[in-house]
C-alpha cells in the first residue's frame, strides 16, 4: 500500500519536474494562431476590415472579436482558407467592407503633387518617397494598392491603376473547350 | 559498324511521323537585309535587358543595346548597324499574344561591325568567360532559351566536370534547324566542341544524335574521326530524346533526380547552335545575332534560314513563296511543344527555332473532346513517368497543393501524355494552368511577406520616433527651467561684455 502511494507520489514529482522545465525550454513566444492568421492575410494593410492593419485583425479574429469575411482584398478565397484553418463554416464576403478589387498600383501626379508630405505619413509599407516641398514619387514595387494615400492628398493628384496583364505576369488560362452532346454528334 | 550505341530507354515516349524532310532539300539561306529590325528586350528566361541606347542614336552591328538586368538575364546586341528609330511596346513571339518592349533599328545597309575582339579565354580563366558570357547575349538556342553564363556558373558550383554532352537529338517533328546546321557546319561546330571541350575542362565530349538525321551524322562521324575525346552516339528516334535528363539517361544511363542538376553528376549540356554561339563569341568576338530557324509546314517553299535577331517574321514567310492554303494559322516551336502565334506580325527572336505554318489537318480535324475514362495510357507515355492521369484532375479541380504533391514542376511539358489520349484532353494546358496558378501564388505570398516586413519596421520606426521625440521634449523642458535660463543669459552676456571690451582695446590700440 505504502510502496504504491510512493511510487505514484515519485512519478508525479519527475512528471511535474521534466513538465515545467519543457514550459520554460519550449515556451512559445506570441500566439501562433495569430502568426497562421496574419500569413494568410494578403498584408494589404488597408483596413477596410475596420482594424488598423492585418496583424490586428488576425488579432482580432483568433480572439473571436471579428467575423473571417471582412477582408475584401483577400477575397472568397482568403476566406475560404480561413475557415479551413480555423474550422469553421465558410461565409460570403461582408459586402458592409467593401468589394474586392483587382489589383492596382497608387501612382501620383508628378505635376499637381505639391509636397505636403501627408500621403507618406499614410502609407503603411512606406511605399511613398519624397520630402517637404518636394515631389513625391510611388515605389510601385512595395506598393499594396491599400488606397489609404488616396484621402489625406489635398490636391487629389493620386490614382490607383490596375495592373495589367502583361508578357511578365501572363498566366496560362483555365483550358475551355465545348463538349458535344453525343446526339449532336451523331446527326452532324 | 554497330547500328545503336548501348542507349538505355527511357519510359514512354512516343514515335510520331517526323515530317523533317519537308524543309530539309534545300540548303540554309540567308535573306537581304529587312528594312525594319525589331528587337524585343524579352527574348530570353527570366528578367527583362536593360536598355543602353535611346532614339536617334546610331549603332554597329553587334553593338551592346541592353544589358543583362542581374544574373538571370541576357544582354541584346544589334543584329545590324543603323539608326534606333522606336523603342515601344510591340507584338512579340510569346504565348500570350500581348506586347512588349522593343528596340527598332533602321538599318544603314552597311551592315558594319563593332570591332570584334576574340577572347583570350587560356589566359583569363572561366570566371572571366564567365562574366563576358553575360555580356554576349548567349541563351539556350534550342528553344528554351535560358542565359548560357548560368548555367556555367551552375557547374563551377558543382566542381569537377567530366562530360560534356552536345546535345543534337532535335527530336520534335518538323524542326531541322540544329540537323542543317551539323551538315552545312560541321566543321565549325566541331571546332567550337573542342572549345567548349576545353574551356570546361572535361574527359570526354558526346554528342547525342537520333539515328533519322543520316547526313548529319555521316559529316560528323567522318570529321570527328581523328578526335580522341569527342564521340558520336546514335540514339533511337523517340520523343522526346532532345529533353536534357532523357538524353543524359539514353547516352550515360544516369537519372538524375528531382532537384539536382546535370552538373551536380559532372554533366554540361549544350545545343549544337548553341555551342557555335559560343564558339563564334570566344573565337570572333561576335556576340548572338543571328541564329537558324526553320520555316516549314504549309508553304510553297518550305527550308530553313540563317536569320539575324529582329528580322519580320512576314518577310521571311513571303521569301518561302507564302502559305500554300491560306488559314493564317502558325506555330512556333515543334507541333508537340509549341504555342500558336498571335500573328505573323512579330521578329525572329532567340528562342524561334521553327514556325510551321499549320497544315489544314491539324486545326480543322479537332477532335472532340471526351472525358477522361481513366485507362493510363498518359501514364506509359509518360518520359518523366509521372502520373498524368492525377495531374490533370488535381490540375482540374484545382487543388494546386495536390498537384504540387505529384510533383507537377517535374514535368517537361512535352505533350506525349495529350498525344496518345483517346479522349483527346489538351493535358498539358492544364498543367500549363496550373504551374503558372502556383507561380503566381508564390509570388503573392512572398509579395504579402514584403509587405508584412515592412509594415512592422514602420510600426516599429515611428514607436522609436514617438519614444525620440518625448526625450527630446523632456531634455528641453528641463533646459528652459529658470535657472537654467539664468545661467544661460549670464553666458551669452557675458560673452557680449567681452567682445565690447575687446573691440574697445583695439580701438585704443588703433588711435
Amino acid at each position: 500500500m505504502i510502496t504504491s502511494i510512493l511510487v505514484v507520489i515519485f512519478l508525479a514529482v519527475i512528471i511535474g519536474i521534466v513538465l515545467g522545465i519543457s514550459a520554460i525550454k519550449f515556451k512559445v513566444e506570441g500566439d501562433p494562431i495569430i502568426e497562421k492568421i496574419d500569413s494568410i492575410l494578403p498584408q494589404t494593410q488597408c483596413g477596410q476590415c475596420g482594424f488598423p492593419g492585418c496583424k490586428p485583425y488576425a488579432t482580432a479574429i483568433a480572439n473571436g472579436e471579428a467575423d473571417i469575411n471582412q477582408c475584401p482584398p483577400g477575397g472568397d478565397e482568403g476566406i475560404h482558407k480561413l475557415a479551413d484553418l480555423l474550422g469553421v463554416e465558410y461565409k460570403p464576403l461582408n459586402a458592409e467592407h467593401g468589394e474586392p478589387k483587382p489589383k492596382s498600383v497608387a501612382i501620383i501626379d508628378e505635376k499637381t503633387c505639391i509636397g505636403c508630405t501627408l500621403c507618406i505619413q499614410a502609407c503603411p509599407v512606406d511605399a511613398i518617397l519624397g520630402s517637404a516641398k518636394h515631389m513625391h514619387t510611388i515605389i510601385e514595387k512595395e506598393c499594396t494598392g491599400c488606397e489609404l494615400c488616396l484621402p489625406p492628398c489635398p490636391v487629389d493628384c493620386i490614382d490607383m491603376v490596375a495592373i495589367e496583364e502583361n508578357a511578365e505576369n501572363w498566366k496560362w488560362k483555365y483550358p475551355v473547350y465545348k463538349i458535344d452532346k453525343v446526339s449532336e454528334r451523331r446527326a452532324s | 559498324m554497330k547500328l545503336f550505341d548501348k542507349v538505355f530507354k527511357f519510359n514512354g515516349g512516343i514515335r510520331a511521323e517526323t515530317k523533317k524532310n519537308i524543309s530539309t532539300a534545300q540548303p540554309i539561306r540567308k535573306i537581304p537585309l529587312p528594312k525594319k529590325i525589331v528587337l524585343p528586350l524579352r527574348q530570353h528566361i527570366g528578367k527583362l535587358a536593360k536598355l543602353k541606347v535611346d532614339i536617334g542614336d546610331e549603332v554597329l552591328k553587334g553593338q551592346l543595346i541592353a544589358e543583362a538586368d542581374g544574373n538571370v538575364s541576357a544582354a541584346i546586341h544589334a543584329s545590324t548597324s543603323g539608326k534606333i528609330t522606336a523603342i515601344e511596346k510591340r507584338l512579340i513571339p510569346h504565348p500570350s499574344g500581348l506586347p512588349d518592349f522593343c528596340i527598332e533599328i533602321s538599318p544603314d545597309g552597311k551592315d558594319q561591325w563593332i570591332e570584334k575582339k576574340a577572347i583570350p579565354w587560356k589566359k583569363i580563366g572561366l570566371d572571366k568567360v564567365n562574366e563576358l558570357l553575360l555580356e554576349s547575349g548567349i541563351v539556350g538556342l534550342g528553344g528554351a532559351a535560358f542565359p548560357t553564363h548560368l548555367k556555367l556558373n551552375n557547374s563551377k558550383k558543382a566542381g569537377a566536370l567530366n562530360t560534356l554532352i552536345v546535345n543534337a537529338a532535335e527530336c520534335e517533328p518538323y524542326i531541322t534547324c540544329d540537323d542543317m546546321l551539323m551538315r552545312e557546319k560541321t566543321h565549325e561546330l566541331i571546332q567550337g566542341i573542342k572549345l567548349v571541350h576545353e574551356i570546361l575542362n572535361v574527359k570526354e565530349s558526346v554528342i547525342g544524335i537520333e539515328d533519322n538525321k543520316t547526313d548529319a551524322i555521316n559529316f560528323i562521324q567522318h570529321a570527328i574521326k581523328k578526335e580522341k575525346n569527342i564521340s558520336l552516339q546514335i540514339v533511337p528516334t523517340i520523343y522526346p530524346s532532345g529533353d536534357a535528363k532523357r538524353l543524359i539517361y539514353l547516352l550515360k544511363g544516369i537519372k538524375i533526380p528531382k532537384g539536382r542538376r546535370s552538373s551536380d553528376y559532372g554533366i554540361q549540356m549544350f545545343n549544337v547552335a548553341t555551342i557555335l554561339a559560343i564558339y563564334r563569341f570566344i573565337e570572333f568576338g561576335e556576340p548572338s545575332i543571328s541564329r537558324i530557324v526553320t520555316i516549314t509546314g504549309n508553304l510553297k517553299s518550305p527550308r530553313n534560314y540563317e536569320l539575324l535577331f529582329g528580322t519580320p517574321l512576314k518577310e521571311i514567310i513571303d521569301d518561302a513563296g507564302g502559305q500554300i492554303i491560306k488559314n493564317d494559322t502558325f506555330i512556333m516551336g515543334g507541333p508537340m511543344m509549341g504555342f500558336k502565334l498571335p500573328s505573323i506580325d512579330v521578329p525572329v527572336t532567340k528562342a524561334m527555332n521553327c514556325i510551321i505554318s499549320s497544315e489544314p489537318a491539324m486545326i480543322e480535324e479537332k477532335k472532340p473532346v471526351l472525358p477522361c475514362i481513366r485507362c493510363a495510357r498518359c501514364a506509359e507515355a509518360c518520359p518523366v513517368e509521372l502520373q498524368p492521369q492525377e495531374l490533370f484532375w488535381f490540375s482540374k479541380s484545382k487543388q494546386l497543393e495536390k498537384a504540387e504533391e505529384y510533383n507537377l514542376f517535374d514535368c517537361i511539358e512535352c505533350g506525349c501524355c495529350s498525344y496518345v489520349c483517346p479522349s483527346n484532353i489538351p493535358l498539358v494546358q492544364y498543367y500549363r494552368f496550373a504551374k503558372s496558378e502556383i507561380i503566381e501564388e508564390r509570388h503573392e505570398y512572398e509579395q504579402a511577406n514584403i509587405a508584412r516586413e515592412r509594415n512592422e519596421f514602420r510600426l516599429q520606426r515611428l514607436e522609436r520616433e514617438k519614444l525620440e521625440r518625448a526625450e527630446r521634449n523632456a531634455l528641453r523642458r528641463a533646459q528652459s527651467s529658470s535657472e537654467e535660463k539664468t545661467k544661460l543669459i549670464d553666458e551669452k552676456r557675458k560673452a557680449i561684455a567681452d567682445a565690447m571690451q575687446r573691440i574697445e582695446k583695439e580701438d585704443d590700440k588703433n588711435d
